[in-house]
């Protein structure tokens, strides 16, 4: 078998000088996937992915995009290669309107962004309403759209997207993830990390279960839900 | 009772100083402002820069008073004035390189930064009084008066005079255009926008690829503008004594803070706040009340609820008053 679009193989490292938090823990996600990060509090779900876009120190392992060994970029660099990124918080300008927080996202590209803006408000029709309604006035569920938006600006052909139903009610969850099904229907492929694990697996093309820094369990979305292991640790039965 | 020549004193001797002080004002907290919001610190040097871009302006505009050339009824000084900003963006550009970019580097905390910029201010300090010493300097030429005080009593046969220095119209004229033109940037341009994203949330910013170092060396060129225009603007209308420069530093801050330090917008309505405040507090009212008032209740004292030489005291207590009730200050700023 190729090598995965985006690969994190056996990373081992922690923040700056600190402790370990991933023990030889990899990550992957494939062209048209959705691969999902679940785990219990502090198992190193947003480390993870931060070490997968470069915001930590790996002394072991390699990412690679593409098949190219991108380990020791920053993670500016590996936005332009390609990797769109959305935090957990702080993911918006809050005091710019919601179409200048899109032309911030697309930043870095010299070429018409025009029609990207168009394809993130047809993706997001509620976004084209507030256009100019600065960002930090909306309500949870638009804010993460907003996110979400910005980081599809650069054309991504990866993306990251770091717990984005967290602090959301259930109705506007439900609506994210249809969201975000939405998304990876246009070919691009998505790696998430999620606190409502028996959801976002549902939706998973690929689950990894995370414990203490290590891949747990990993397997597809169903089968993780199947497992019956998994079921009794992470999904209260 | 006569309302029309109380109007008349009144715009003579507050509105007009107030409008053209406030416009002096608002250009510096501007400066400060910018700062704070894209360098997150207070700038405690902002007031010697001010001196310093004028002090420069001033030695330009001797220079061609030398030669003979003029602006006709304006002052020289709008000449001199664009190699003042040049040479001001250079000391700024090379302090930044030199000293705060250092500070930078380690990821210093803001109250670093404020210390270090308190060493910039006395540098500065010295380095202008080196220059030009620290005695008063007069450098306004051309016409003195859009409207004289005699000339306004003659045409409209009232017994009150109303005076409009040029330096007046110059500062609130040349204030309005210099605003116009940082929102127009801060709100159009592609670089204008980055800045305030990067003032908005940095690590987002850099996530988009925005280079932070470009956006500091075009804060830091912005700022020389400003500051020189606002010093070169209150050195005409007033004059230029170093020490003046430092004292401004306080009303500006005032005017900084009470609009929302990082807001722009704030900035300009704070330097308005301030400047009012201070001419009305300090100003004595016995003229206009003279003539608004019937005869029975014409003050006998001057009505001057604070004498001039206290004016920094207006500024400290709307600063207070301002910290401990509204953080913010009146527009969305950051707390201090």
């Amino acid at each position: 078998m190729s090598d995965p679009y985006l690969i994190g193989s056996a990373m081992t490292g922690g923040y700056g000088k600190g402790p370990d938090i991933l023990h030889d823990c990899t990550i992957s996600v494939n062209k048209g996937e959705i691969a999902v990060i679940v785990g219990p509090n502090g198992a190193g779900k947003s480390t993870g992915m931060k070490a997968l876009f470069g915001m930590l120190n790996l002394r072991l392992g390699a990412v690679r995009l593409d098949g190219e060994d991108i380990t020791a970029l920053s993670p500016q660099d590996r936005v332009i290669k390609g990797m769109g990124f959305v935090p957990q918080t702080h993911n918006i300008f809050t005091s710019m309107t919601v179409e200048e927080n899109l032309e911030m996202g697309g930043f870095i590209r010299t070429d018409d962004i025009s029609e990207t803006i168009e394809q993130v408000y047809h993706l997001f029709p509620i976004l084209k309403d507030k256009r100019n309604q600065p960002a930090g006035e909306l309500s949870g569920g638009q804010r993460q759209q907003v996110a979400v938006g910005r980081a599809l600006m650069t054309k991504p052909k990866v993306l990251m997207l770091d717990e984005p139903t967290a602090g959301v009610s259930p109705i506007v969850m439900d609506e994210l993830f249809d969201r975000i099904i939405e998304v990876s229907r246009t070919g691009l492929p998505i790696l998430m990390v999620e606190q409502n694990a028996k959801q976002a697996l549902e939706i998973a093309d690929k689950g990894y279960v995370l414990v203490q820094g290590r891949n747990a369990f990993t397997g597809t979305g169903q089968d993780l839900l199947a497992d019956p292991e998994v079921r009794k640790s992470f999904l209260g039965g | 009772m006569d309302y029309l020549n109380a109007l008349v004193a009144l715009a003579n001797f507050v509105i007009v100083p107030g409008l053209a002080y406030g416009s002096q004002l608002a250009l510096g907290a501007l400066g400060v402002t910018l700062i704070y919001g894209i360098l997150r610190f207070s700038n405690f040097a902002h007031g010697d820069t001010m001196a310093f871009g004028t002090m420069v302006t001033i030695l330009f505009t001797w220079w061609f008073q030398s030669m003979g050339l003029s602006f006709g009824p304006l002052p020289t000084a709008l000449l001199a004035l664009p190699f003042g900003i040049g040479v001001t963006i250079l000391l700024v550009l090379g302090t930044d390189k030199a000293i705060y970019a250092f500070y930078r580097e380690q990821k210093a905390k803001p109250v670093i930064f404020v210390m270090v910029s308190l060493g910039v201010m006395f540098m500065m300090n010295g380095l202008v009084r080196f220059i030009i010493g620290p005695g008063d300097q007069r450098f306004s030429d051309g016409e003195r008066f859009l409207i004289k005080a005699r000339t306004f009593k003659e045409m409209t046969g009232l017994r009150e005079g109303l005076a409009i220095k040029t330096s007046q119209g110059i500062t609130v004229i040349t204030a309005i255009v210099v605003v116009a033109a940082l929102f127009w940037f801060l709100n159009k341009t592609r670089t204008g926008k980055s800045m305030r994203a990067y003032s908005d949330n940095e690590d987002l910013a850099l996530l988009s690829g925005i280079n932070p170092d470009r956006v500091v060396m075009i804060t830091w060129m912005i700022v020389a503008v400003l500051a020189t225009i606002a010093g070169t603007l209150y050195g005409l209308d007033k004059s230029f004594k170093p020490f003046t420069y430092f004292q401004l530093l306080l009303p500006i801050f005032a005017a900084a803070i009470v609009g929302g330090l990082g807001n722009p917008l704030g900035a300009i309505a704070g330097g308005f706040v301030i400047a009012f405040s201070e001419v009305t507090i300090t100003y004595a009212w016995k003229k206009v009340l003279n003539y608004a008032l019937p005869d029975a209740l014409a003050p006998d004292g001057l009505v001057q609820l604070l004498s001039t030489d206290y004016k920094f005291a207006v500024s400290f207590g709307i600063l207070i008053v301002v910290l401990l009730f509204k953080p913010t200050g009146l527009f969305k700023g950051k707390s201090v």
